[in-house]
Parts: structure tokens; C-alpha cells; sequence
């Protein structure tokens, strides 16, 4: 009887999950396919018009290939100077941000764990501003990373009481490493003084993509292809934590090297994201709930859906940002909290009473 | 054969949890394990499911140390379920039982949802009598459901031992009752840390009594369900009376009797 049931639902479950792959290459393809449209969308969009030709040719002629027709210097020196930078950095510290916060929600086991909620952000912010105002002699990348790793040391530390970290507590605690490491920072950069300090501390605090440069794209890019990598070979890792640690422990998952190794690996990821781009806030918190609708809870279906759909999700915040009031720019992070604004408050109303703190 | 503990002791941070345990479980047999709140039951569970590693003594699950499997060969041969065990993010039945083919999984990209996991999903489901909560929400089952689902998780390991963590907590007693026959019923060798002397009776072939770190009893529950012994370990009286059905002991408590005292 019981081989009977087991052999018939065997035949319907390979059909069930070809159907659930198919549906994750459908939002995966037309996930990649908007990241190409808003990019492309993104290049044109600003203050002086560009065509949508002009982009592509004037991609075509720096990357070699051939094509019809010339772009106009100026055009060109705007698309390719300019625009593009701006729009990669914005899709690659998407696709950063939005993959760290997975990856943290996972292995903390908390809805509410975000690279900038729970302090990672300003304290990159701090190590950053360390080495671009007071000029310290580390790389850029490497003096956020630092400060991220040891705002999510701190943060975690004083969380955790009795040998547990609740959720609430998590980001009472982060609440507290962000201030501190957003005064640091503001404190930094009116110390040294020069130039438009408010905006600067804004740009840092809030975020900006301003900044963006081929130089930015390299260093969001290969922090994402490196880090990026690292999590999503863990993927399968990850799932096991669904019921905490002592049934990954039992799953054959070696809990605290997987967990500080994953940690490391997002405090890496945002750091880089954080020196090119400031603490931009939400992104990390918001993509994750979203996507898991779409992907299921699988992490080797929701990491590289996430990682997409928050380069697509920056990408249009920062056009916004840099849009709406122009000639004026707003920092991204207003648009991202307005955005994200809603949907933290979401997630506590949606949570029964009692499992927070 | 079997599951043979050692001589084991555990001590973490000076303090001592478990002093001196040596014990046998059979093959195919389902062990409960018994003992008053901190007497050291799930930890005892821990070390057999080799998450901790005995301070001193050895356990050894059909002649292999556990300290010579490595984490994976473990997880494929124990599985341990623990107590009110819940997922932050909403799973679909399928996919919690999913998690138990994680010791299997394959390759660098580490899949573990291959049409043989699937069918051993269906199968596990089946096996509780679950194959119709396949499609359901997690958070949307109820108690009984979610033990079940688990049960079926931990046999999704397709494990030669499965432990269980007081899996009767929070079920009415209709629950507690199917719950531990379905564990009967799957053959497996088990051990369960119980709270209920009466369930422990009714469905575990032989019991170990724990009692502040130590062995305080072993054996069949007739052996070991006495009022002396239990008198000794929990300080309350109790009456044995054969189960009107079966014939197991059957047990009745009371409050330790004041001691006589000479009227003057």
C-alpha cells in the first residue's frame, strides 16, 4: 500500500519540478531581459537627450564591434564617460546589496537582517571615509570591508545574549553601530573640513552614485563576481538553516565556519559596495522578500534572482534620484527608504506577537 | 549492533552534564529516553547524533566510532529532530522535506533536487501519511502536521537511526498517541527523549533513565517504571497497575506522603 501512494507521487513530483524550473528560467530570463532594457533605458535618460542609437553605437565603437553611422563626440563622451559607468556601478551595488541581504536574512535566521540596518553600511561608511578624507594609506574597498566586518562583529556580539541573537535584538543593536558609525563618519568629514561637507556627509550617509566611474565598475564588479560567487556556490549550504542550527548541524553542515565564512563574504560585498556608493539603504531588505514569492525559498533559485532583481531595482532608484529634481540630485537613499519605508513595516505588522524580541 | 554509549561523560564549562553514561541500543529498537527538566536528555541526544563529542568514553552506531564519520556520513546515517523546531521563511512541505537530502547532495553546485531526492520526498511523505500536505505552507499546518512533516524530513535522510527531541510536546494527546505509533511503525531504531513515563511505557521496548547527569535505570519499561526507582529520581509516589489494554505498566502519581509522625 504504502510502496502503491509512494511510487504514484514519485511519477507526479519530476513533473512538479520541471514546471517549477521552468517558471524560475521564465522570471530569471525576463529579469535579465529588464536589466538590459532599464540599463539601456537608464543611458538614455538625463539632461542632454541621447537615442537609444546613439548608445548602442557608441557601445558598439568602444567595445569594437562594427556598426553604422558615428556618434557625436560630445554624445559619445556622455554615454560612455559618464552614463554607463553610472548605470553599471548602480546594477552591480544592486545586485550586491540585494544578495547580502539574502544571504544575512539565511544565515542569522532573521526577516529584518540587512547590510544597513543592522549597521554594515555606516560602518563601511566610517572605514571608507577613513581613507578618502583622511587619506589612511589602505585601499579604498579594503578600509569598508573592514569597517563592515567590524560593525557586524559588534553588532552581533551585542545582540547576543544567553547564546542567542533574536531578531529584534539584532537590529535594536544595529540601530546603535549605525549611529555610532554615522556620527564617525560625519565627524570625519567636518573635521577635515573641505569643500561641501554637508553634501558629502549626505552622500555617504544616504548614499550616491554620483561618484561612478570606470574605476567604481571595477571595484562593485569584482567584488560581486568574487563574493558573489563564494555565496552562491553555498547556496545549498544555506537552505539548511531554515530550522536553525542545530538541524543544519545534523544535515552534516559544519554551522559556525559556513556561517562566519558567508558573514565574511557579505561584509566583503557590502564594503566594496559602500565605497563606491555610500550606505544606501533597503535594498538588501526589501529584494529578498520580494523574490522569494517568485523563486521559492531555494536558495540556488533566489540568490541569482535576487543578485538581478536589485541591480534592475537601483538602477531605476538612482535614474529617479538623478531625474527628478534636476538639474538637482537627490542622494538614492531617499528613494530606496521610500520605497523601503513600507515594506519594513510591513514585515513587523505581519509578524505574530512575541517572536521578535 | 546497534548503538552502543561508552562510558561517556560531557562536561562543558566545569560544569558536568553528563557523568559516566554506558547504555545499548539495539538495532530496530525504539528507546525512550527518560529524566527529570536538566537531567541531560537532549544532550545525551546531541553526542548520539554526534554533534557534541563525548568529554571522555565513546559512542559507536554499528561498530563505527562516531568520531571517525565525518559530518556528512553522520548526517546520512542520524537523524535528530529537536523540539519546536520552526523556519523564519514560509517553506512548502515539499521543500522542508527536501532539507533532508542536503547530506546528499552532489557536486560543486551542491543540487540536492534530482528526480531520486524527489521521489524519496514523496516516498517520506507517504510514510507519515503526508503525501497530501505535499503542496501546503508550513506555517499553515497544525502541530501534529508540522511533527509529522519533520518525521518525514529526518526519514528523507533515509537515516539507520532517528532521534527525537520530546516530539510529543504541544500535541493533544490523539496526536501523541498516532505520533509514537508512526515512529513503531517505521521499523527505524529510535530514541526518544520523553516527558510522559505513561507514553514511554506504552510505546519504547526498553528505557533509559537519566537522573542529574547519571544512568539512573535501564531496561525494559516494566523493569524500570517502579516506584522505588521512580520515587528515587522524580521524589513522587506513584502505583503501577497493569494497562487494561496490553498490560504495560500503567502509571498512577501522588504527592510523596507526608512521613509518619508518632501522635504524642
Amino acid at each position: 500500500m504504502r510502496a502503491v501512494t509512494g511510487s504514484a507521487a514519485g511519477r507526479t513530483r519530476p513533473a512538479a519540478s520541471a514546471r517549477r524550473n521552468a517558471r524560475f528560467g521564465l522570471w530569471l530570463a525576463l529579469a535579465l531581459a529588464s536589466l538590459v532594457l532599464v540599463s539601456a533605458l537608464a543611458v538614455t535618460i538625463g539632461p542632454a537627450p541621447v537615442s537609444l542609437t546613439d548608445v548602442l553605437g557608441s557601445l558598439a565603437a568602444h567595445l569594437g564591434f562594427p556598426h553604422s553611422g558615428t556618434v557625436p563626440v560630445l554624445t559619445d563622451a556622455i554615454v560612455w564617460q559618464l552614463r554607463l559607468p553610472r548605470v553599471l556601478t548602480a546594477a552591480f551595488v544592486g545586485a550586491g546589496l540585494a544578495l547580502s541581504g539574502a544571504v544575512m536574512q539565511s544565515v542569522t535566521r532573521n526577516p529584518l537582517a540587512d547590510p544597513y540596518l543592522l549597521g554594515l553600511s555606516s560602518g563601511a561608511s566610517l572605514g571608507a571615509v577613513c581613507v578618502v578624507i583622511l587619506g589612511v594609506g589602505v585601499a579604498l574597498p579594503l578600509a569598508a570591508f573592514a569597517g563592515a566586518l567590524a560593525a557586524l562583529v559588534a553588532t552581533l556580539s551585542i545582540a547576543r545574549v544567553g547564546g542567542t541573537i533574536t531578531p529584534g535584538r539584532a537590529v535594536l543593536a544595529g540601530l546603535a553601530i549605525a549611529q555610532l558609525g554615522a556620527a564617525g563618519t560625519s565627524f570625519v568629514i567636518f573635521w577635515a573640513a573641505k569643500g561641501d561637507s554637508y553634501r558629502e556627509i549626505l552622500n555617504w550617509l544616504l548614499g550616491s552614485l554620483a561618484g561612478s566611474s570606470w574605476g567604481t565598475v571595477l571595484i562593485a564588479g569584482s567584488a560581486l563576481l568574487l563574493a558573489g560567487t563564494g555565496l552562491v556556490l553555498a547556496a545549498s549550504r544555506l537552505d539548511a538553516f531554515a530550522f536553525g542550527d542545530t538541524a543544519a548541524a545534523s544535515l552534516g553542515v559544519d554551522v559556525n565556519r559556513t556561517r562566519w565564512a558567508l558573514l565574511g563574504l557579505v561584509a566583503l560585498l557590502t564594503g566594496a559596495m559602500v565605497a563606491v556608493s555610500g550606505a544606501i539603504g533597503f535594498v538588501g531588505l526589501i529584494l529578498p522578500h520580494l523574490v522569494r514569492g517568485l523563486s521559492g525559498p531555494g536558495h540556488r533559485r533566489l540568490l541569482p534572482l535576487v543578485a538581478v532583481s536589485g541591480a534592475v531595482f537601483l538602477v531605476i532608484a538612482d535614474t529617479l534620484a538623478r531625474t527628478v529634481f534636476d538639474p538637482r540630485e537627490l542622494p538614492v537613499g531617499i528613494i530606496t527608504a521610500l520605497i523601503g519605508v513600507p515594506v519594513f513595516i510591513a514585515l513587523i505588522k505581519s509578524r505574530k506577537s512575541g517572536t521578535w524580541v | 549492533m546497534g548503538v552502543v554509549i561508552e562510558r561517556v561523560s560531557f562536561r562543558i564549562g566545569g560544569r558536568t552534564i553528563l557523568d559516566d553514561v554506558s547504555a545499548a541500543i539495539p538495532t530496530g529498537s525504539v528507546t525512550g529516553l527518560l529524566g527529570p527538566n536538566g537531567a541531560g536528555k537532549s544532550t545525551l541526544l546531541r553526542l548520539i547524533a554526534g554533534l557534541h563529542t563525548p568529554t571522555t568514553g565513546r559512542i559507536t552506531l554499528d561498530d563505527a566510532p562516531l568520531a571517525t564519520l565525518g559530518r556528512r556520513e553522520t548526517a546520512r546515517r542520524i537523524a535528530l529532530l529537536e523540539q519546536n523546531a520552526s523556519p523564519t521563511i514560509d517553506l512548502l512541505v515539499r521543500e522542508v522535506v527536501l532539507l533532508g537530502r542536503i547530506p546528499y547532495r552532489t557536486g560543486i553546485f551542491g543540487g540536492f533536487d534530482g528526480a531520486g531526492d524527489l521521489r524519496i520526498v514523496a516516498e517520506s511523505l507517504a510514510q507519515v501519511g503526508g503525501t497530501e500536505l505535499a503542496d501546503r505552507n508550513w506555517g499553515s499546518l497544525s502541530g501534529g502536521e508540522q511533527q509529522r512533516v519533520q518525521i518525514a524530513r529526518a526519514l528523507a535522510q533515509r537515516p539507520s537511526l532517528l532521534l527525537l527531541d520530546e516530539p510529543t510536546n504541544h500535541l493533544d494527546i490523539g496526536g501523541q498517541l498516532g505520533l509514537l505509533a508512526q515512529v513503531r511503525d517505521l521499523g527505524l531504531t529510535a530514541v526518544l527523549a520523553l516527558h510522559d513515563l505513561n507514553l514511554a511505557a506504552a510505546y519504547c521496548d526498553q528505557i533509559l533513565l537519566l537522573s542529574d547527569g547519571r544512568l539512573a535505570a535501564a531496561g525494559a519499561p516494566a523493569e524500570v517504571l517502579v516506584p522505588s526507582v521512580i520515587a528515587a529520581v522524580y521524589g513522587v509516589d506513584s502505583f503501577v497497575v497493569p494497562h487494561p489494554r496490553g498490560g504495560h505498566p500503567s502509571l498512577l502519581f501522588a504527592p510523596p506522603a507526608p512521613p509518619v509522625r508518632e501522635s504524642g
